[in-house]
């Protein structure tokens, strides 16, 4: 048998792949947090709730409207997007020109209403969500078996976040975004509806977090707690890759889920801890995050 | 003071309202409680090219920032091509076919020189295409790969210039465009404002260079305190000249 620094070649490179999908939904979601703070300077506390929305509304969205995950997986994203662009419209708005820590607590007093509510009405124990029958059973690799399921979640996160990289990075609409990052009482200078920017940039994120959690709805159980769990791990990601950096997100979510597969091979009792420790050192070493701009 | 209105009609109503592009009423500006503007009065006719004079602290900057409706709030009249402007939402204005450059320049970090350039969407037609902007400013062309903000004073200031123009605006308000450059990049910047005349624009600047300034306009408004004190005719210029400079403190 093959071996590894001592471990099964088919191990590590199963805890590797879990270690790549894990940090497929770090990269996700850390890309949501990136692009709202790049724009609103909120530090989204609600992002882990609003994920969890997503795998709540295409569980519930089974269960009494027979939509099926693919019908899920387009429209849970618009629906908790929407739902999050009135938010920002209608509550978050209002505290935009105090100082961040006012959007901090907001958007955690939300998370911790949703999650209550959510609680309240379906206790805390996890329903399962059925793995779509396209997607069922798994690919045979020359060193591992992979669940497909598991194979699709890895290559639709990295296109979603490759896209939205796209969008930002290389389109005019990606230019407004930045600019009004900047500096936006200038693009309303030069007629940008800037807090109509500012809407859909946050009802965009809301929605990269509910596509997050349909992904997730198969792999984890759906619970009303699924979120706030994740959502430590995930502000950590930012952290380390930079506050407000698209690419930054991206790639430290990925290659955190990497570190925290290896680290499950060679001592699994750090697993839990290795991203926090890693947060630590580039903070100490580099504050402003590994792709983020010194002050 | 600000209420909202319907958003601007396409076309101004040029006849009604003879040919003036801006006119400003009895208009009062804050920034929170700082009362800025205490009821400035200020007329400029398409096609003119204006100066607003000043001290630092007297208002000028202001003026513009209050067109544009960014200040804190405002009261009075503005009128642009003759729509009043006063309740309309900041990223309307531009669309009435005003182009402001403001003062800091605002070259966007995270932007290379072509993105810069293309960002103020178009607000009307018959805007300077792409290549006609390069023929003005070849240095743009040459260095529009590079970074926005690792162009040179100059040529930063060229870019936020060049980007307004882009747009169809008409209207121009410049804020301190020659503030820190060489007398060899003035030289070109009065050219570009020579021709951009010559096309029918109308142009407000807010100058400290007084020698750059006093060649190119037809009127000078001389601002203290928050309000126009004096108003100089181009014609009028050298038999006031002591008058203005010691209202400048020259």
């Amino acid at each position: 048998m093959t071996m590894i620094f001592g471990v099964p070649l088919a191990v590590f490179m199963g805890q590797l792949m879990l270690g790549l999908i894990n940090g497929a939904f770090y990269a996700l979601l850390s890309l949501g947090l990136a692009v709202i703070f790049g724009l609103l300077k909120i530090v989204n506390f609600a992002h882990g709730a609003q994920y969890m929305l997503g795998a709540f509304a295409a569980l519930l969205g089974a269960q009494y409207l027979g939509i099926n995950y693919w019908l899920a997986l387009l429209l849970v994203p618009l629906v908790v997007g929407a739902f999050g662009a009135l938010l920002e419209r209608l509550v978050l708005r209002r505290i935009a020109h105090l100082d961040h820590l006012y959007g901090l607590l907001l958007t955690f007093g939300l998370a911790l209403i949703f999650e209550g509510s959510l609680i309240n009405l379906f206790g805390v124990s996890g329903a399962s969500y059925p793995i779509p029958e396209a997607l069922s059973g798994g690919i045979k690799l020359p060193f591992m078996f992979l669940p497909t399921y598991r194979g699709w979640v890895l290559v639709a996160a990295l296109v979603v976040c490759l896209g939205t990289w796209f969008i930002i990075e290389r389109t005019r609409l990606g230019a407004y975004l930045r600019a009004g990052t900047e500096n936006p009482a200038l693009m309303q200078a030069f007629g940008v509806n800037v807090p109509l920017l500012v809407t859909l940039t946050y009802g965009f994120g809301v929605a990269l977090a509910a596509f997050a959690g349909v992904l997730a709805a198969p792999l984890y159980p759906v619970s009303p707690t699924m979120g706030s769990s994740l959502l430590i791990v995930v502000f950590a990601v930012v952290v380390i890759g930079g506050m407000g950096s698209i690419l930054g997100a991206i790639l430290t979510g990925l290659a955190m889920g990497l570190i925290e597969g290896l680290t499950k091979v060679y001592y699994p009792e750090a697993a839990n801890t290795v991203i926090f420790l890693v947060m630590i050192m580039v903070l100490m070493l580099r504050p402003a995050g590994l792709f983020g701009k010194e002050a | 003071m600000n209420q909202t209105l319907d958003r601007p009609t396409a076309s101004p109503a040029v006849g009604a309202h003879g040919d003036e592009a801006l006119s400003l009423a009895d208009v009062n500006a804050f920034y929170g409680e700082s009362h800025i503007l205490h009821g400035v009065e200020l007329r400029v006719k398409r096609g003119e090219l204006v100066t607003l004079l000043g001290r630092n602290g007297a208002g000028r900057s202001t003026t513009l920032k209050t067109i544009m409706n960014m200040v804190g709030s405002r009261s009075g009249s503005i009128k642009i091509n003759g729509q009043e402007t006063l309740g309309m939402k900041p990223h309307h204005i531009p669309r009435l076919g005003v182009g402001y450059c403001p003062e800091e320049r605002g070259i966007f970090a995270s932007l290379d020189v072509e993105e810069n350039l293309l960002l103020p969407p178009t607000v009307r037609s018959g805007g300077m295409s792409l290549d006609d902007i390069y023929a003005m400013f070849p240095n743009l062309y040459e260095r529009r790969r590079s970074q926005g903000t690792r162009l040179s004073g100059g040529e930063q200031q060229m870019l936020a210039m060049a980007r307004i123009l882009r747009t169809g605006a008409e209207i121009l308000l410049l804020d301190e465009i020659t503030e820190g450059l060489a007398p060899v990049i003035n030289q070109k910047l009065a050219e570009v404002l020579i021709t951009l005349k010559s096309r029918g624009m109308t142009i407000v600047l807010v100058e400290q260079n007084f020698r750059f300034a006093a060649p190119l306009a037809d009127r000078h408004f001389v601002m203290e305190h928050g309000r126009i004190i004096e108003t100089i005719e181009a014609r009028d210029l050298d038999a006031r000249r002591e008058h203005l400079n010691s209202l400048l403190g020259v």
